[in-house]
């Protein structure tokens, strides 16, 4: 009856994390026999008697109230279908923008092809069909800045406790700055800061995993992108 | 002719040394390039993404397909042809199986994930060397697994069970020999791939795959080891 | 799609570039190693910035074309691995590899690198063919100056194995190397606007105008041009764009 192993330390598929009937099989670790064994290649999380792993890589999974960032990549009767970073499209019916759509209207005049728009997702099937809306204040086309793609499982870093992270950011680029639980962010302001906020967030996907990275990350932007450390 | 001393004086549970290494493919979604002896791979996993034509989607879970290459310059000879051909069908087919059992994508279905693996030089044993940079890659790339794959050819050279035979080994002319190309889990010891070329009795192949279970453990530490190198401060 | 073409478009004509580079920058960095296949006779790794792209040289005894009895042959092929590329679908080489793959050869064989009278080893029955294969293995932009270079790289790198009583024996390396008369370095230079640039990534590599690539020899001959995209390109640009390209050729020719 022991445990393998601590939280924080980086765990494979296949790794036994503990024996014995004391512990629970959480997220992404499962039971074989008397042991719990990784599933997924992780941070391990030992709260109690429950281990989990939270994820350090692997494509986005849609979620219902997920805000997420899209692209339109084709127009139908009904709304748009819109490309969300992941294994599947999803739709944006006519019915869930917050203005009224016309039948004859054409539907253009709202989003067009390769628009990009910061939507919610409101229903998965379970065969992963996707419906999104935009019916919630802060839901709206994004025009003009750069998109750039994170690793899904960095946006919580990136975001930060209480949006800390990507205040940072924002306060000392200047830019407007949208960060999708897709892994799709959205950046824009002027050519220099937009650079360093592209920077930024790169460099927090990259070392999310590792300690001091509040004083890093401020370090950082005030250097104008040079690391200090 | 008894084979008394391996041609590069390996003991005879000696594998070549191993090199591996996690996400050396920027653009792909999981990546791993490993290396025992001279043989070398590069494998590369994209997905789970969309799949294409609809006739191939599972509406129960995502699908894995692998698909194994031989670079044009990475044969012991001539050169190898682009394009794929029997031997190439073959080892996609059984690379998939022997991977596919680990993979669980019922949280993805109707996509795909896609393994690539390109050999840039051969010397024997390039199915293993492939299933082994694969299982890295598909953990690199966030797919769910029961665990880790590795794999190796073992075999019989004489009356020696050996590990890991290179090119000289394989092409042994003064006596029996069998090429088994094995890979297991690394927790259960269960085979996910069996190959058998050659002449050897039941009871050779048997001491064989408990060979096959010492060596293969070795492997999956690299592999892991691997990963977690990928994310080490 | 459009607005990232406006967006590219707008920092190049202030001088700059999404990743901070400016016109006339190659990412960095850009290595050449060589020998990175003990199989090929020949062989050499190119990564520009995250492209990475390998070459091999094979090289076998053919009977040479009725019409050049005495002269041996030079083959390139060039495959966009689906390993390199969420973009790339397993198959035969569709158009871009034939192209990149034509565009290198001609670079090579139109600058008389190879002395094919040399490759002849029985005029009218054998000779040799230098075989000439680039792979991608990631594909960040950029392929036909990595793909250049890296064919280069691996002529510079072959030997030819032993011929011995009729047999070739692949796993000996001769003391022969496959000699070389002329380096040509290819450069692509990029129109987008009005400006030109170089070694684009893979965002600038949808959204230029268009392209010309040109091949070089340190002499400041040309040994083959290709010009593509979808606008055209005046005589004025032409011009500009070869003193770029020879410019830059001295570049990528010291990281050889």
């Amino acid at each position: 009856m022991s445990l393998f192993v601590n939280t924080k330390d980086i765990v494979a598929p296949g790794e036994a994390l503990a024996d014995g009937m004391d512990y629970l099989p959480g997220a992404f670790t499962y039971r074989q026999g008397k042991k719990i064994l990784a599933k997924r290649l992780g941070l391990v999380n030992v709260e109690g008697r429950a281990i989990k792993l939270i994820p350090l890589s692997g494509r986005y999974l849609p979620k219902v109230g997920d805000t997420i960032i899209v692209e339109v990549f084709d127009i139908t009767m009904s709304g748009w279908l819109v490309r969300t970073n992941s294994a599947y499209h999803a739709m944006l019916s006519t019915k869930d923008i917050s203005r009224f759509v016309r039948r004859d209207e054409d539907l253009t005049n709202y989003f067009d092809i390769g628009d990009c728009l910061r939507v919610k997702i409101v229903k998965v099937t379970s065969q992963n069909l996707v419906d999104v809306s935009m019916k919630e204040p802060g839901l709206t086309k994004l025009s003009g800045g750069k998109i750039i793609k994170v690793n899904p499982h960095k946006v919580p870093r990136i975001i930060g406790k209480q949006g800390s992270m990507v205040s940072l950011i924002k306060d000392k680029t200047n830019c407007l700055i949208s960060v999708g639980q897709n892994g799709v962010v959205w950046i824009k302001g002027k050519p220099d800061e937009e650079l360093l906020a592209i920077n930024a967030v790169k460099k927090i996907e990259a070392e999310a995993h590792l300690e001091g990275l509040t004083e890093k990350m401020t370090q950082f932007l005030s250097n104008g992108g040079k690391n200090g450390i | 002719m008894v084979y008394k001393k391996r041609l590069d004086g390996r003991g005879w549970e000696d594998t070549r040394p191993i090199e591996a290494k996690a996400g050396v493919i920027k653009n792909a979604d999981g990546s791993a390039y490993f290396k025992i002896g001279k043989t070398t791979a590069y494998a590369a996993v994209y997905g789970p993404r969309e799949l294409y034509p609809r006739f191939l989607q599972n509406p129960k879970t995502g699908i894995l397909r692998c698909f194994y290459n031989m670079m044009p310059f990475s044969g012991m000879g001539d050169r190898v042809r682009p394009g794929a051909n029997r031997r190439s069908k073959e080892i996609s087919m059984v690379m998939e199986k022997a991977l596919g059992l680990v993979v669980d994508l019922h949280d993805y279905p109707n996509s795909t994930v896609d393994v690539f693996v390109e050999l840039s030089q051969t010397d024997a044993g390039s199915r293993c060397a492939a299933i082994c940079a694969a299982a890295i890659a598909l953990a690199d790339a966030g797919i769910d697994m029961k665990d880790m794959v590795s794999a190796v050819a073992v075999g019989k050279i004489d009356d020696k069970i050996v590990a890991d035979l290179d090119y000289h080994e394989e092409a042994y002319e003064e006596g029996p020999v069998a090429d088994i190309p094995v890979a297991m889990l690394y927790n259960t010891k269960e085979i996910t791939l069996l190959q058998m070329d050659g002449e050897v009795s039941k009871e050779e192949l048997l001491n064989a795959l408990e060979l096959a279970k010492r060596v293969t453990e070795k492997i999956a530490q690299i592999q892991i080891k691997a990963l977690k190198e990928r994310y080490a401060p | 799609m459009k607005e990232l073409k406006e967006h590219t478009l707008r920092l190049i004509e202030e001088g700059r570039r999404n990743d901070g580079r400016k016109h006339m920058d190659y990412r960095e960095p850009v290595v050449v190693t060589y020998g990175i296949s003990g199989t090929a006779e020949g062989s050499a790794q190119v990564q520009i910035g995250d492209t990475i792209v390998m070459a091999g040289v094979k090289l076998s005894i053919e009977t040479p074309y009725p019409d050049t009895p005495d002269q041996g042959g030079i083959m390139v092929n060039v495959e966009l691995y689906p390993l390199s590329s969420p973009e790339y679908e397993p198959g035969p080489p569709g158009i871009l590899a034939v192209e990149l793959a034509r565009v290198v050869d001609r670079g090579i064989r139109e600058a008389k690198a190879i002395d094919l009278k040399k490759l002849c080893i029985e005029k009218g029955a054998k000779a040799w063919t230098v075989g000439i294969d680039i792979v991608t293995v990631n594909d960040a932009g950029n392929l036909f100056d990595a793909c250049a270079l890296a064919a280069l790289a691996a002529l510079k790198d072959a030997y030819f194995p032993v011929y011995k009583d009729g047999e070739l024996h692949y796993e000996e390396k001769s003391k022969k190397k496959v000699s070389l008369s002329k380096e040509p370095v290819s450069v692509t230079v990029y129109k987008f606007g009005n400006s030109y640039v170089i070694d684009p990534n893979a965002e600038e590599s949808c959204v230029y105008d268009a392209r010309l690539t040109v091949a070089s020899t340190d002499d400041g001959m040309l040994s083959a041009l290709q010009k593509g995209g979808d606008a055209p390109l005046t005589v004025e640009d032409v011009n500009k764009m070869i003193d770029i390209a020879i410019e830059k050729a001295t570049f990528l020719r010291k990281k050889l």
